[in-house]
């Protein structure tokens, strides 16, 4: 691909009139590129007329490096894919895993990952609404989804010492039972949490000026976001219900009463408050997730040191805060994976970008790319 | 010769006041926006942070002034004077005690108005001059911004005229009675947010967004000369506060000397406090939002005040 520079170009418009065009580069190093993201951007004054995502900044072979690790030590690079919702690609990656060995999991540590994943939900989604605030110069939204979000990251400081990079779902189970308190710690985090997340929706999508920025901008369709296979909240917001916890129940989500949200309008409102009204329904799966957890073991038993798995492949998909994540596993017997592809949500979000910013202003391209909420860890691998 | 010295005279005391309000207006807005976003502000420096800002100024000034390669040099460095000076010329106006003002002329009212919108070509050349897209964008959306709400302020601050029947402010502080609250309150309004536009803050700081043109028109200045960016946005505030407080809200209340002017500067940092209060509660505008705001929803309710303002004056 050929790299263009900052640049002023005469083009002729459909009119035939000449059209002065500036190329912007938007980015790698931009305050709103949520990580590192390049947009070309073809202007007509401050009209998009093209806008063509740059990735691979952040690429760093995990999927390589995976080949020449053991199934236990890939965990931990699993973790710098998605880096605000780790628990999420321990998750997958440990569930191929599983798959392909035969492994069976305790109850106790599937709820346990139920109950991370889902307040990994809402500590990822207030990441990406808190962005969306920032975007759009609401700073205070961003501290406040941020206010939210570190309660959560506390808990699982307390679980697994790290704020950030967990390595705390394993193959078989998960690294460590819960610490003494950490139910009724956690019980008092998801019970606060729905009021603090109703008074963030009054302050940042209830304002006037947010709604006004936010409505009728970067519009998906139902059937683009089907065609284009977006998934999570993007294709959620467009009114597409599909949420793998409902269409290919996994772990022990079947025994928990929850709702999938849906916007209508598939804009960047719709889609910002998707994520919000989601993190609602995550605090009430926790609660009953809570209730129900029963005492048990949290590691699968006879499990050997170095997993072997037989020959051959697997996949398995959760639903991630950005959509489906699934991981391919290959074996060839030996005690490293042969290969290991991940399916990204972010990935095939963010291809949606040039077409959603086409004929909107600047101002709403950083707009469109905060709702496609696109982490580049998880984008370039 | 006099009048020279009495010029150089206002002018340092003008620069003064103006560093002494950003020295103050930054520490006031971080502890404000602190209390608003769940946090404390400046803690550690001084008493309750109150010399973080100087800190903060030290360090400005020791750092490198560095003029991109491609900038268009000598209006590169002049343009952070040419917003600062018409924002201190502007203080010239002010009614800051019973019956003084720095230049007392018939004039006054409209000085304050016309004198600041000279600042419009500092951000534009300062845009422009960077050679940079983000500044040149900045630039363009300042331009436009500034030129628009100059006239919903212009004809709020008409109002109060017609009715005082003076262009001279220390004669319209005079005239102010308690009924020109619930008569001007649109007026006022409308003069806050038109002000907030002209001084390029929240939820208006289009120029400069943040999130979109990185720092838009001073995106490549560093050091003093971005501080005199910095400072002219909050030597704008000062103006436009401790004007809107002379005018709209009474100023000092006829009280003489020095406790006028405590007076009027409490109902100056009352107007400043809701000035940072609305920049970090709101979102930006989009630029046809804006431009859709100032036209279509201020000038015409200007309008309207005036019309009213017009009819007390006749039956007055």
């Amino acid at each position: 691909m050929t790299i263009e520079i900052e640049s002023r170009r005469s083009v002729t418009d459909e009119a035939g009139r000449g059209v002065d065009e500036l190329v912007v580069n938007i980015g790698p190093s931009h305050p709103s590129t949520h990580g590192v993201c390049r947009v070309i951007a073809h202007l007509d004054g401050e009209v998009v007329v093209k806008a063509e995502p740059v990735i691979g900044y952040l690429h760093r072979g995990i999927e390589k490096m995976a080949e020449n690790r053991t199934y236990l030590q890939v965990v931990p690079l699993t973790d710098r894919l998605d880096y605000v919702g780790s628990m999420y690609a321990n998750w997958a990656y440990c569930r191929a895993v599983e798959r392909l060995a035969d492994i069976r999991v305790p109850e106790r540590a599937e709820y346990i990952r139920v109950i991370v994943c889902e307040l990994q939900r809402i500590a990822s989604h207030m990441m990406g609404v808190g962005a969306s605030g920032a975007d759009t110069g609401a700073f205070t939204a961003f501290v406040y989804a941020f206010d939210i979000r570190e309660r959560i990251v506390e808990l699982f400081e307390l679980l697994c010492g790290a704020r950030l990079t967990y390595n705390y779902v394993r193959p078989g189970g998960v690294s460590a039972d819960l610490p003494d308190g950490w139910i009724e710690a956690c019980r008092a985090v998801v019970r606060a949490a729905p009021a603090r997340l109703r008074e963030l929706d009054d302050l940042f999508f209830g304002n006037y000026i947010a709604a006004g920025r936010m409505r009728g901008i970067g519009v998906l369709s139902a059937e683009d976001a089907v065609a284009w296979g977006a998934t999570g909240p993007v294709a959620r917001g467009s009114g597409v219900p599909f949420d793998l916890r409902k269409d290919d129940p996994y772990s022990v989500y079947p025994r928990l009463d929850f709702d999938v949200p849906v916007g209508e309008s598939g804009d960047a409102f719709d889609r910002g408050r998707v994520k919000l009204f989601e993190s609602i329904e995550s605090c009430r799966i926790i609660e009953q997730a809570l209730d129900q957890i029963e005492a048990g073991p949290v590691k699968a038993s006879g499990l050997p040191r170095l997993i072997r798995p037989r020959p051959g492949d697997a996949y398995d998909h959760i639903e991630s805060a950005r959509g489906s994540l699934g991981v391919y596993l290959v074996s060839d017997g030996s005690p490293r994976p042969y290969r290991m592809k991940v399916r990204s949500p972010a990935f095939c979000n963010l291809q949606l970008l040039g077409r959603l910013a086409v004929g909107h202003t600047v101002s709403d391209l950083v707009v469109i790319l905060g709702s496609l909420d696109p982490v580049f860890g998880e984008v370039d691998r | 010769m006099t009048s020279t010295l009495i010029g150089l005279l206002f002018g340092l005391l003008a620069g003064l006041a103006i560093a002494l309000a950003a020295l103050f207006g930054v520490w006031w807005e971080r502890k404000v926006s602190g209390r608003i976003q769940l946090r404390f502000g400046p803690q550690q420096a001084g008493p309750a942070g109150l010399f973080q800002t100087l800190a903060d100024t030290v360090k400005l000034v020791l750092k490198e002034d560095v003029t991109p390669a491609a900038a268009d040099r000598t209006i590169f460095k002049w343009a952070p004077l040419l917003v600062f000076t018409p924002v201190a010329l502007s203080l010239l106006a002010v009614p800051f005690a019973t019956g003084f003002a720095p230049l007392d002329t018939g004039v006054g009212m409209l000085l304050f108005l016309a004198v600041p919108s000279v600042s419009v070509l500092g951000v534009l050349l300062g845009g422009w001059a960077s050679a940079n897209t983000y500044g040149t964008l900045g630039g363009m959306r300042g331009a436009a911004q500034m030129v628009s709400y100059e006239v919903p302020r212009t004809l709020s601050v008409l109002s109060l005229v017609v009715v005082a029947g003076s262009m001279r402010p220390t004669i319209v502080m005079g005239a102010w009675r308690w009924w020109w609250l619930p008569l001007f309150a649109a007026g006022f309004l409308i003069y806050l947010i038109s002000s907030i536009a002209e001084m390029n803050r929240g939820p208006f700081d289009l120029p400069e967004a943040e999130s979109e043109l990185v720092a838009g028109y001073f995106a490549d200045y560093t050091g003093i000369r971005w501080a005199i960016f910095m400072m002219s946005e909050y030597g704008a505030m000062l103006a436009a506060s401790t004007f809107g407080a002379a005018v709209f809200l009474g100023g000092t209340n006829g009280l003489p000397g020095a406790l006028g002017v405590i007076v009027l500067l409490l109902k100056a940092v009352a107007i400043t406090t809701v000035v940072i209060w609305v920049k970090w509660t709101f979102p930006r505008f989009r630029q046809d939002q804006l431009m859709a705001f100032a036209w279509k929803v201020l000038t015409p309710l200007a309008l309207l005040q005036l019309l009213v303002a017009g009819i007390v004056a006749i039956w007055l």
